[in-house]
C-alpha cells in the first residue's frame, strides 16, 4: 500500500536488524541453517577422513543419492497434494524386476518403458483410490504397499541378474563427462519437478489441493483428476529409481526398495515439507535428500555400525523438524 | 455489584501497548481503560488492529511493549491460559473447534483440560451443555458433531464455550458476524445480562448500528493508533465512521437506474435438493441485482450452491440466457458463465499457506495458461489492480493470506470471483467482516457489475445492505421462496416478518 508508513531507520543497526527480520519473516533463515550444516558436514567429512574429497567417493555419494532423490522428488508432489505414499518402496522393487526381466528379450528402451509404465499404474491405482473413492492415502498405499510387493514376488522370488550388459553400460554404470548418467537423470527430474510445480496449472493445484481441497473444487477444478496426479508421478519416479538401481547393481531383488518410504518422507520434511499439505519445495528436498545422503556416507567413512546410523538419523529428523517450526513460527 | 459509573477503577487499563508482525506495525502505542460491568466496543476499519489488541489482552499474542494492568495489578499475559487464570476469555473471529467432536464435548473440553479427569460420562456432559444452552436461549442440539453445523451455529456453541467459564472479562471478536439479526438480539441479551453480573465484555465489530446499541463506551483505532474514547449516545454513526476513516462519507450505497423490465438471465423453476430446499422459483435479469434475505438455516445458502452446481439440485430446471443449465459440478457452473462467492472463507475459499496472487488468479488461471504454463504476468498484474481497486492492507501480492486480517481476506476471496467476469454473480455474504470504506468500494463494484449487464444475486444477513442494494428482495424460510418484495415496498420490518413467518 501507498500509504503504508515508511520504516523508520535512522542507524545502521536497525537497517541490518530489518534484513534478519526479512529473512526471517520469510522463513529463509531455516534454509540458511541448513545450508550452514551441509558445509559443515563436508568440512567434517573432509576433516574427519582422507577417503572423501576422492572423486570415487564423491561419485559413489551422488550415486547413492539417487535412488532417495527420485523417491522424494515423487513424495513430495503426494504430500504437497495433502496425502502420502507409503508404496514407494515396493514400486522401487516392480520396476527394476520388470526392466531386468525384460531386458533380455526385449530392446532396453521398450524394457525401460514398460517399467515406468508399470510404475505410473501402479502409482494411478494409489490415486483413484485417493481421490475418486475418498479413502485415506495413508491406508491405500499402506495396502498397495503390500499388494505391490506380492506383484514383486509373483513375476519372480529370485533375483534377476539381467546378461545384457547395455544395461548397465548405457544407464547405472554410464558417465557423461564424468557425472554418472543417473545423476544426470536426476537432476533433470528435479528441473522439470520445479518447473511444474512453479510454473504450471496442474503443479499449483496440486499444491493447493494440500491447503484447501474444497476451496480448489469451487474454483472450478476438477479435483479427482489433480488429486490423481501426484501420485502417479511418485509412481513413476520410484520406478525410475528401480530401474536405475537394478542397472547400477546388475542385480534386480524381490526385497528391493524395503522402507524406502521412510528416507523419502525424511528427506521431504526435512526440506521443509509439512504432512498434510502446505509447504514444501523442490530445492528444499533436493536439499533435505543431500544431507540424508552426506550423512549416511560420513557415518559410513567412520566406520559407524549401521545400527547406530540409524539412531542418528533418527534424531537429525526430529531436530529438522523441530528447527523448521521454530522458523516458521519466527514469521 | 456497585453501580456502573461508581466503579471508576477500570478493570482493565493498557499503556503504550505497540506490535509488529514482519514489515507491518499493527499497533503503536495504544492506550485503552474499561471498567467492569460496561460494554466497551473497539471499531475501526480492516487491519487498524482491533483484532491484534483483542490477542494481546487474551494472551494470545505478545505486545513488542507496553504494559497491562487487570484489576489494579500489573500483569504479564504469556498464553491464553495465563490469561484464563485471570478470567479473560475470548472468543474469536477465527473459529476454534473440535469439527468431529459433539457440541457438548466441544463446550465443556476446556472444563477437563488441566483436571484429573480420567472417565467421561457422555450423560452427563450432554445434560450440563444442554442445560448451558438453554440458560444462553440458543437451540442447538448439543449431540451433533461440530461439523454438520453451519457457520452461525458454529459460534453459538463458541460463545456458549467462552460464557460457560464465567469470565470476569469477556472478549468477543466478530460475534455477530456470521449470524443472523434475531441470534444477534439474543446474544445482546446474553451480553447485557454478563454486565448486569459486573462482566466487562469486550466488543469488536463492524456492524456499527449494533455497536452504537450494545456499547456503552467506544474506542476507536486506525491504522493500529488510538484515536479517541466516545459514549454512543454522543455521537452519531456518521461521526463514528468518519473518526474511524479520517473523513465523512457522504454516500454509502451507489444509485442506479435499474431498467424497468430487464430480460432474464437466470430462471429457477421449482428447483429443489433432497430435502433442504424445495419449490424455489424465480429470475435475475440481466442488470439486475436480486436479493436472497433470509434466516441462517433458511436454504438460501444451499439454493446458491445448487444454481453454482456445488451440491446439485435434485429437482426442477434452470436456464441461462433460455439455455437449459443444469450444472454438476463448480467446473461446469464457471465455463457456463457463473460465480459463486462462498460464505465461510476458512472452510472452502481460502488456500492457506499461498499467497495473494494464487488465491485471486485460482478460478481463472486454468483459462488463461498457455501450453498449461501459468501467465504469471498476467497474474501479478490481476493481482495487484484488484488488489488497488479493493484496498487490500498488504505490501505486495507475494503476501501470504494468512497473514492477512479477516476483512483483507474476504476482499481477496471477492477479487477471485469479480475476475471470471461471470455472467452471473453469486455474492454470499460479501462483506462479512469488511470495513465501511470498503463496503462502499464494494457497492460500487458490485453496482458497476450491474450496470455493464452481469445479473446478480446477492445474499446477506444485513438488511440496510439488502435494502439498499437490491432491486428485488427474496425471502426465504424453510428452503423455499415465502415472499417477494420490490425494494421500494420492502423494509427492514417486512423483511424479518417475512423471514420469520410473523405476520407483518
Amino acid at each position: 500500500m501507498s500509504d503504508a508508513p515508511p520504516e523508520l531507520s535512522g542507524s545502521r543497526l536497525t537497517g541490518l536488524t530489518d534484513a534478519v527480520r526479512r529473512q526471517l519473516h520469510s522463513g529463509r533463515l531455516v534454509d540458511y541453517a541448513f545450508m550452514a550444516l551441509f558445509v559443515v558436514l563436508l568440512v567434517a567429512a573432509a576433516l574427519s577422513s582422507d577417503n572423501f574429497f576422492t572423486q570415487a567417493n564423491l561419485t559413489n555419494l551422488a550415486r547413492q543419492m539417487v535412488t532417495n532423490g527420485l523417491i522424494s522428488l515423487g513424495m513430495l508432489f503426494v504430500i504437497l497434494s495433502g496425502g502420502i505414499d507409503l508404496s514407494v518402496g515396493a514400486v522401487v522393487a516392480l520396476g527394476g524386476i520388470i526392466a531386468a526381466g525384460l531386458v533380455g528379450d526385449v530392446p532396453l528402451a521398450l524394457a525401460v518403458l514398460v517399467a515406468l509404465a508399470v510404475g505410473s499404474i501402479a502409482g494411478a491405482v494409489n490415486g483413484v483410490l485417493v481421490a475418486r473413492l475418498r479413502l485415506a492415502s495413508f491406508i491405500v498405499t499402506l495396502a498397495t504397499l503390500s499388494t505391490f510387493r506380492g506383484l514383486v514376488y509373483v513375476y519372480s522370488d529370485t533375483p534377476i541378474s539381467p546378461e545384457t550388459r547395455s544395461f548397465r553400460s548405457m544407464l547405472g554404470g554410464a558417465s557423461i563427462a564424468g557425472v554418472p548418467v543417473p545423476v544426470i537423470i536426476l537432476l533433470v527430474c528435479f528441473a522439470i519437478g520445479w518447473l511444474f510445480l512453479n510454473r504450471t496449472v496442474p503443479g499449483r493445484t496440486v499444491t493447493a489441493l494440500g491447503g484447501n481441497r474444497e476451496a480448489v473444487r469451487l474454483a472450478g477444478f476438477n479435483v479427482g483428476r489433480y488429486e490423481t496426479l501426484p501420485y502417479v508421478i511418485s509412481g513413476f519416479t520410484s520406478a525410475l529409481a528401480g530401474v536405475l538401481v537394478v542397472s547400477r547393481l546388475g542385480i534386480a531383488q524381490p526385497n528391493l526398495g524395503v522402507g524406502y518410504e521412510l528416507d523419502g518422507i525424511a528427506a521431504t520434511v526435512i526440506g521443509g515439507a509439512v504432512l498434510g499439505g502446505g509447504g514444501g519445495s523442490v530445492g528444499g528436498t533436493l536439499g533435505g535428500v543431500m544431507v540424508l545422503g552426506l550423512i549416511d556416507n560420513l557415518l559410513n567413512l567412520l566406520n559407524v555400525r549401521s545400527y547406530f546410523q540409524q539412531v542418528v538419523k533418527g534424531l537429525i529428523i526430529v531436530v529438522a523438524v523441530l528447527a523448521r517450526r521454530a522458523g516458521r513460527h519466527a514469521n | 455489584m456497585d453501580e456502573r459509573g461508581a466503579t471508576t477503577a477500570p478493570i482493565v487499563r493498557v499503556t503504550g501497548i505497540s506490535k509488529r508482525f514482519g514489515e507491518t506495525q499493527a499497533l503503536r502505542d495504544v492506550g485503552l481503560e474499561a471498567i467492569a460491568g460496561e460494554v466497551h466496543a473497539i471499531v475501526g476499519e480492516n487491519g487498524a488492529g482491533k483484532s491484534t489488541l483483542l490477542r494481546i489482552l487474551s494472551g494470545a499474542e505478545q505486545p513488542d511493549d507496553g504494559h497491562i494492568w487487570v484489576a489494579g495489578q500489573r500483569v504479564t499475559l504469556g498464553s491464553p491460559i495465563a490469561a484464563r487464570r485471570l478470567g479473560i476469555r475470548a472468543v474469536y473471529q477465527e473459529l476454534s473447534l473440535v469439527p468431529h467432536l459433539s457440541v457438548a464435548e466441544n463446550i465443556l473440553m476446556e472444563r477437563f483440560a488441566g483436571r484429573r479427569v480420567f472417565l467421561i460420562d457422555p450423560k452427563e456432559i450432554r445434560a450440563q451443555a444442554a442445560a448451558l444452552l438453554d440458560e444462553l436461549g440458543f437451540s442447538l442440539d448439543v449431540a451433533t458433531r461440530v461439523d454438520r453445523l453451519d457457520v452461525s451455529q458454529r459460534q453459538m456453541v463458541e460463545i456458549a464455550k467462552g460464557i460457560a467459564e464465567r469470565p470476569r472479562i469477556l472478549v468477543l471478536d466478530e460475534p455477530s458476524a456470521v449470524l443472523s439479526r434475531e441470534e444477534s438480539e439474543r446474544l445482546f441479551t446474553l451480553i447485557r445480562r454478563s454486565t448486569a453480573e459486573g462482566v466487562l465484555v469486550l466488543y469488536v465489530s463492524h456492524r456499527l448500528d449494533e455497536v452504537c446499541e450494545i456499547a456503552d463506551r467506544v474506542t476507536v483505532l486506525k491504522d493500529g493508533a488510538y484515536v479517541t474514547t466516545v459514549r454512543p449516545g454522543d455521537i452519531d454513526q456518521h461521526y463514528l465512521v468518519s473518526l474511524m476513516v479520517g473523513r465523512r462519507i457522504e454516500d454509502v450505497y451507489p444509485t442506479r437506474e435499474p431498467s424497468a423490465s430487464p430480460s432474464p438471465r437466470l430462471t429457477v423453476q421449482r428447483l429443489g435438493r433432497d430435502d433442504v430446499f424445495s419449490d424455489v422459483s424465480f429470475d435475475v435479469g440481466v442488470g439486475e441485482i436480486v436479493g436472497l434475505f433470509g434466516l441462517v438455516g433458511s436454504g438460501r445458502t444451499d439454493v446458491a450452491r445448487a444454481i453454482f452446481g456445488a451440491e446439485p439440485a435434485t429437482r426442477g430446471h434452470m436456464s441461462l440466457d433460455g439455455r437449459h443449465y443444469a450444472p454438476r459440478s463448480p467446473e461446469q457452473a464457471l465455463r457456463t458463465g457463473v460465480a459463486y462467492l462462498t460464505e465461510d472463507r476458512g472452510r472452502d475459499g481460502l488456500i492457506p499457506h499461498q499467497s495473494i496472487g494464487p488465491n485471486i488468479s485460482l478460478a481463472v488461471i486454468r483459462g488463461q495458461a498457455r501450453l498449461g504454463f501459468v501467465d504469471r504476468r498476467r497474474e501479478a498484474a490481476d493481482a495487484v489492480d484488484q488488489m488497488r481497486l479493493l484496498r487490500v492492507r498488504a505490501d505486495d501480492p507475494e503476501t501470504l493470506v494468512d497473514h492477512l486480517s479477516g476483512g483483507n481476506q474476504q476482499k481477496v476471496l471477492l477479487a477471485r470471483s469479480l475476475l471470471t467476469e461471470a455472467k452471473l454473480l453469486i455474492l454470499d455474504e460479501p462483506t462479512r467482516g469488511v470495513d465501511v470504506t470498503t463496503k462502499i468500494e464494494i457497492y460500487r463494484t458490485i453496482a458497476q457489475l450491474a450496470a455493464t449487464g452481469s445479473a446478480i444475486l446477492l445474499i446477506t444477513s444485513e438488511l440496510v445492505e439488502i435494502l439498499g442494494m437490491s432491486d428485488r428482495i427474496l425471502v426465504m424460510r424453510r428452503g423455499t421462496i415465502v415472499a417477494e418484495q420490490s425494494a421500494s415496498d420492502a423494509t427492514e420490518h417486512s423483511l424479518v416478518a417475512a423471514a420469520t413467518g410473523v405476520a407483518a
